[in-house]
């Protein structure tokens, strides 16, 4: 198990590198940069700006300063505002993580909850409901979906204040951002549930006169667990740093929102710190997903 | 007060489906007397493991038991509430399946899965359920039984689990063990040790034994008494003796020509022609009838009687009556 953690955590770095590399030279191979937008400077001035910042040198030399600098723990400072990157990406990530964290536990649990029951209650009203819903939940834009809960139950109903830096009410950002996951986290639950349920050993648990909540609690969620798990991992990972659309329609100021700007203002280290966060985010996610895995079904060997 | 263990009545069984009622378990009736081990046979589709699922009320929807009793010393246990019904089964009646490669949960330990049943019937703390577990698995033949306790379904044989599943099923000494094709999915060498294992335990636990198969060959000299269904129905039952040697359905018959043997240079074997019935629109009479070599007229319009050939041989097969008929026809000549 160490093992495997650790050439996972090898394999890792390597694709993080892998990541930056290209991020590096594809952006820099899109027309203009950071300095040549808008009102352009006086000729001088941007030279000058462009050797500040390495920008005259070749991309390639451009890279290795980066990753020294990188190695160093220094992510650089944003160009466009010129505050420093690492603190930046701390404090927006503390608004889309604590966001996000509340949407993938609500995600988590009403996926299961709802996903198992609709998988006991096969072609019954509750199943039709529940898949009816998801299914609208996983087709519907979420920024449709966002505006409509904003309109109805801010603005019509007022049972929740709209998001603001003074009045940071989550409940609809949480809602809007956890119904894709939950739907689909549902969906997957149920047919595998489904799956389970049709099994040998369930038919075993209850001809040893397993009682009906044990059979559904222990012989068949755990198995029906691992295909969830799958998809939970990288989900959470995709969560946590934000989503663009959602913190945009609350204007909530957090990492997606940063990304997408840093992408728009060809921001150069804004867009590598930003794009090498999630990666080593999603890396992470993933690993201790394979981990949960072992834990939940030993017939998985590392080695 | 020579009540039998289990006395089935009548039994009545369908699962609803789009197109009509299927009526896999038609009416049978049958005893099951202490000790006493029955084979139930018949091919694939009769109804047999309905039969068993019934009895152990385990049945999937949209099968449901339709009518009929199930009495266990005495008690009508189609009446029982789901909590009598729980503590009825694993501790009274135990079941041991088909597939042992499946039967088992994969993400349990061997020793988990024992314990659980030991523990859900007997009120054996933690340690001593583990000590019955093991104890359990030495009785069944299982080798190094302390390592097995704490291994996964997968890293054990086939032969191996279907020990480890008839462990489990006897833990708290059930009055009746029905085995449902306990060795079809086995290969013949592991079967023969799996039916011996069966039959030895049989005499030194005493249970019961409902033994259902569609391989005649499987129960030939395990069974004191043995029932053929056919389409939902019981067509023929008897000693396993009047069964082998004497039997008078033709379906039966048919079953027999169907085993190879040694004894005998038959080059080929004699399958039994056509297909089951299908079983949301059986037929008035017979059920055999479109497939049997000997049908007669009355055979597709009414159902036979089960008839008795002596004390311990029943048959359902107009052929009988005919041959009762002609037999004192020509007494009457003489």
């Amino acid at each position: 198990m160490l093992k495997y953690t650790i050439k996972r955590v090898l394999l890792a770095i390597v694709t993080v590198f892998i990541i930056s590399a290209v991020t590096f030279f594809a952006m820099n191979a899109i027309p203009g940069g950071p300095f040549s937008k808008e009102k352009a400077p006086d000729p001088a001035v941007q030279a000058a700006l462009e050797a500040r910042f390495n920008l005259d040198k070749p991309v390639g030399q451009q890279y290795l300063i980066y990753l020294k600098n990188l190695a160093h723990g220094d992510f650089g400072i944003s160009l466009k505002t010129g505050r420093d990157i690492s603190q930046i990406i701390r404090e927006k990530f503390s608004v889309s993580a604590k966001l996000g964290g509340m949407a993938a536990a609500c995600a988590i649990v009403l996926g299961l909850v709802l996903g198992s029951t609709a998988a006991l209650c096969r072609n019954r009203w509750p199943d039709r409901l529940i898949i009816f819903l998801t299914t609208l939940f996983v087709s519907v834009p979420s920024f449709i979906l966002a505006t409509i809960l904003l309109l109805v139950f801010a603005l019509q109903l007022k049972w929740v204040g709209v998001f603001s830096t003074e009045n940071p009410n989550y409940v609809l950002p949480v809602i809007s951002l956890m119904l894709y996951p939950m739907s689909y986290i549902t969906r997957l639950t149920k047919s595998s549930m489904l799956d389970v349920l049709g099994q040998d050993y369930i038919r075993t648990a209850r001809a040893k006169g397993v009682r009906e909540g044990f059979v559904i609690f222990k012989h068949a969620l755990r198995n029906a667990l691992i295909p969830v798990v799958t998809y939970v991992g990288p989900m959470i990972a995709g969560i946590l740093t934000g989503s663009m659309v959602i913190e945009t329609v609350f204007t909530i100021g957090g990492l997606g929102t940063e990304f997408v700007r840093s992408i728009n203002n060809q921001d150069y280290p804004m867009i590598m710190a930003t794009t090498i966060f999630l990666a080593v985010l999603m890396v992470i996610a993933t690993l201790i997903s394979d981990l949960v895995y072992k834990l939940i079904d030993p017939k998985i060997t590392f080695d | 007060m020579n009540e039998p263990l289990l006395q089935v009545k009548n039994l009545c069984t369908s699962f609803k489906v789009d197109s009509g009622e299927v009526r896999a378990v038609n009416g049978i009736s049958f005893n099951l007397d202490k000790g006493r081990v029955l084979g139930i046979v018949g091919e694939s589709g009769s109804g047999k493991s309905v039969t068993a699922y019934s009895i152990m009320r385990i049945l999937v929807e949209p099968g449901r038991i339709t009518g009929g009793q199930i009495l266990f010393n005495g008690e009508d246990i189609v009446q029982y509430s789901k909590k009598q019904m729980r503590e009825f089964r694993g501790k009274r009646v135990s079941i041991i399946f088909q597939d042992p490669m499946t039967s088992l949960n994969p993400v349990y330990t061997i020793g988990n899965q024992l314990r659980e049943a030991i523990m859900l019937h007997t009120d054996r703390n933690r340690a001593q359920a583990d000590e019955r577990a093991l104890e359990m698995l030495k009785l069944v033949g299982v080798n190094s039984p302390e390592q097995r306790l704490k291994q996964y379904p997968f890293e054990l044989s086939g032969g191996m689990r279907q020990r480890i599943m008839i462990a489990m099923a006897l833990c708290c000494e059930p009055d009746i063990l029905i085995a449902d094709e306990p060795t079809t999915a086995l290969d013949v060498t592991i079967q023969a040790q799996i039916l011996e294992l069966m039959q030895e335990l049989q005499k030194k636990l005493g249970m019961a034994i409902i033994m259902i198969t569609h391989d005649l060959g499987v129960i030939a000299d395990m069974c004191d008494e043995i029932i053929v269904m056919y389409a939902g129905r019981i067509c023929e039952r008897g000693t396993a003796d009047e069964i082998f040697y004497n039997p008078r359905h033709e379906y039966t018959k048919g079953l027999l020509r169907s085993i190879p043997r040694l004894d005998t240079n038959h080059a080929r074997l004699i399958p039994i022609s056509g297909s089951p019935v299908d079983l949301t629109n059986m037929p008035k009479g017979c059920a055999f009838a479109s497939r049997c070599d000997n049908c007669m007229k009355i055979c597709l319009s009414e159902l036979p009687e089960e008839l008795d050939i002596n004390d311990c041989h029943k048959a359902s097969c107009w052929m009988n009556v005919k041959q009762v008929y002609e037999e004192a026809k020509g007494g009457i000549a003489k």
